[in-house]
């Protein structure tokens, strides 16, 4: 029998060193074997993603371009044109709008529909599966396919809305109408994920509660605010919060959607702030996109801080 | 027992709802099939057309002969499948060590990581341009490949499943049959973390298939993936919604396929993920 659980019992080693070695490599693997193991997730974490975070503050001091190799360190003069930017306050507006539009309706949408599924019904993976098919379909998709619906002349919606005596609306044209249109593809895309993630936590809320609730005689709409929406409170803060992060960064709709341009429309009518942020790094401004780039960092930390704090008070209240 | 549907009257609104739910969800997918299958004219019709026509093959040779779909298609199978193999891989690596084994620092670094999934990557992205640049990787897929190679996400979702469906015992009983830790992740961990690896895969998979904004930036249209090429095929043909709309089918196809497929599998990780986020 072997004396040292480590060892193979037919492995008896022959020599004092030998087996002073074999505890050595023993204690080696077990000592750095983890560190091996976390290495790679550690090293491209911080290549690609904590070191650009912190260098775009680095580049956003200086006037810098890649057109020269020369990158004049101009301290906060970069933030101080950003602050007296017109343009930078018309994509805030522009994001905080879509922002709002897309995502209250859709999140409680969402909840209700995730209510709706939270029963026993046939075809449940159907119904699950035809959710999630949005988010399946690629934002560029997604935006080709909207653009078509809400063409002024030919396109689907104009059309639905003329029986209802509407007249030709040009999605593309109005702040609100640009908006709303931009929302529509935000919403599409991203209800049915949020409703399966607020049914994974549905299902997580005992049974017997709602049986209790239904011999006390209280509506579905009554157990969905008074038991089901205090239960899921924090996978609803965990959406909330996800979901405004999201909302902040919208991009690839406004730059696809009518025109292919990164104002956003020829008023800026729709231009968000990630777009405003690609708009001058494409005219290779980098310095002036990084210091976009930071402001938007501190407006989303802002947001979702404030969300968090809204989601887990207004949960508190419900109880 | 499961609680009650409630009166027959209730059962019917629900599936109303529910029926009206998956209407929305597939008429876009659909609108763009028939839109894709016509001629561009036809699409100046009043009342629209609604139905498939028959000039989708024609429309497909058109979306090969203006953009290069064909290099899109292997760029972005390329892409995909080496970042969701690589995330695969490395997340259970990096699951196993801090689900299972003991080190110095693994609370710390568990802390940062999931910290780290709500960074907003976007936020870092004209250094990580000027990075690609130093290594004139620009235009090249390592540009989307090595930077995506695992993520917080993957590690996360990894440590969560082997800390529940890992038995310690399973790895105390390698160790005594003299398994190095090695040993133990390759004949132990692996097989255990197959389903969960399978469905991150998927997630994985997808989403590199449809990630748009970084490849813009950093691709050229010479050598796109699917969106890029999408996108190029979307801005410079606006009036042109059934040539745009048939990229878009065919760019949409595989992942629709591979969806209807295994849909419950990637709904069930998705879920999964979600409760314990």
């Amino acid at each position: 029998m072997a004396t040292r659980a480590p060892d193979r019992p037919t492995a008896v080693p022959r020599h004092r060193s030998e087996r002073f070695s074999r505890q050595l490599a023993y204690r080696l693997d077990v000592k750095a074997s983890p560190y091996a193991y976390v290495m790679p997730f550690l090293l491209v974490f911080c290549a690609f993603g904590l070191f650009p975070l912190v260098y775009t503050a680095w580049v956003s001091l200086h006037d810098w371009t890649l057109l020269s190799d020369v990158h004049k360190f101009v301290g906060l003069d970069n933030f101080a044109f950003l602050l007296g930017d017109e343009y930078f306050w018309n994509a805030t507006f522009n994001t905080v709008s879509i922002g709002l539009v897309s995502t209250v309706p859709q999140l409680l949408l969402a909840i209700w529909l995730a209510h709706l599924l939270n029963r026993p019904l046939r075809a449940q993976t159907l119904f699950r599966v035809t959710l999630l098919l949005p988010n399946v379909t690629s934002v560029v998709a997604v935006v080709v396919i909207f653009s078509q619906l809400f063409g002024r002349d030919y396109g689907l919606i104009n059309w639905v809305l003329s029986w209802f005596g509407v007249g030709a609306i040009d999605w593309n044209a109005g702040t609100a109408s640009s908006h709303v249109a931009i929302s529509t593809m935000i919403m599409w895309r991203w209800t049915g994920y949020n409703a399966l993630i607020f049914l994974a936590a549905m299902q997580a809320v005992p049974r017997d509660l709602y049986e209790a609730a239904t011999i006390d005689g209280a509506s579905g709409f009554t157990q969905l605010r008074k038991i089901t929406i205090p239960m899921i409170k924090p996978t609803i803060v965990f959406v909330v919060v996800t979901s405004t992060i999201g909302a902040m960064q919208v991009v690839a709709e406004p730059l696809l959607f009518g025109t292919y341009s990164p104002t956003g429309g020829p008023d800026r009518q729709y231009q968000t702030l990630s777009l405003f942020i690609y708009e001058n790094f494409a005219k290779l401004d980098f310095g002036y996109a990084s210091a976009i780039s930071w402001m938007m960092f501190v407006f989303i930390v802002i947001a979702a801080g404030i969300n968090y704090l809204l989601t887990r008070r207004s949960g508190g209240n419900l109880t | 027992m499961i609680p009650r549907l409630g009166s027959g009257k209730a059962r019917t609104l629900t599936y109303l709802t529910l029926i009206a739910v998956v209407f929305f969800s597939a008429l876009p997918l659909y609108y763009s099939v028939v839109v894709a299958s016509r001629d561009n004219s036809a699409l100046a019709d009043v009342p629209p057309p609604l139905w498939p026509g028959g000039n989708f093959v024609a429309n497909v040779e058109k979306v090969f002969d203006t953009v290069p779909f064909a290099l899109a298609l292997l760029n972005s199978v390329l892409v995909a499948g080496s970042i969701a193999i690589a995330v695969m891989f490395f997340s259970t690596l990096a699951g196993f060590a801090f689900a299972k084994l003991r080190f110095r620092g693994r609370n710390a670094l568990l802390l940062i990581t999931v910290a780290t999934m709500m960074v907003p990557t976007q936020l870092g992205i004209i250094p990580l341009y000027l990075i690609m640049v130093k290594l004139e990787w620009t235009g090249s897929m390592y540009a989307l490949i090595v930077p995506a190679l695992v993520n917080a996400f993957g590690v996360f979702f990894m440590t969560q499943f082997l800390s529940r469906a890992l038995p310690t015992e399973l790895l105390e009983a390698g160790r005594v049959d003299g398994c190095t830790t090695w040993g133990l992740f390759w004949h132990v961990v692996l097989p255990v973390a197959r389903p969960a690896a399978a469905v991150l895969g998927m997630l994985t998979f997808m989403s590199a298939w449809n990630d748009y904004f970084w490849p813009l930036v950093v691709l050229t249209p010479e050598n796109p993936t699917v969106q890029v090429a999408l996108s190029t095929l979307a801005a410079g043909y606006v009036s042109d919604y059934a040539l745009s709309l048939t990229g878009t089918t065919l760019g949409t196809l595989p992942l629709v396929i591979v969806f209807a497929l295994l849909g419950k599998q990637i709904i069930g990780g998705i879920m999964q993920g979600a409760v314990k986020g």
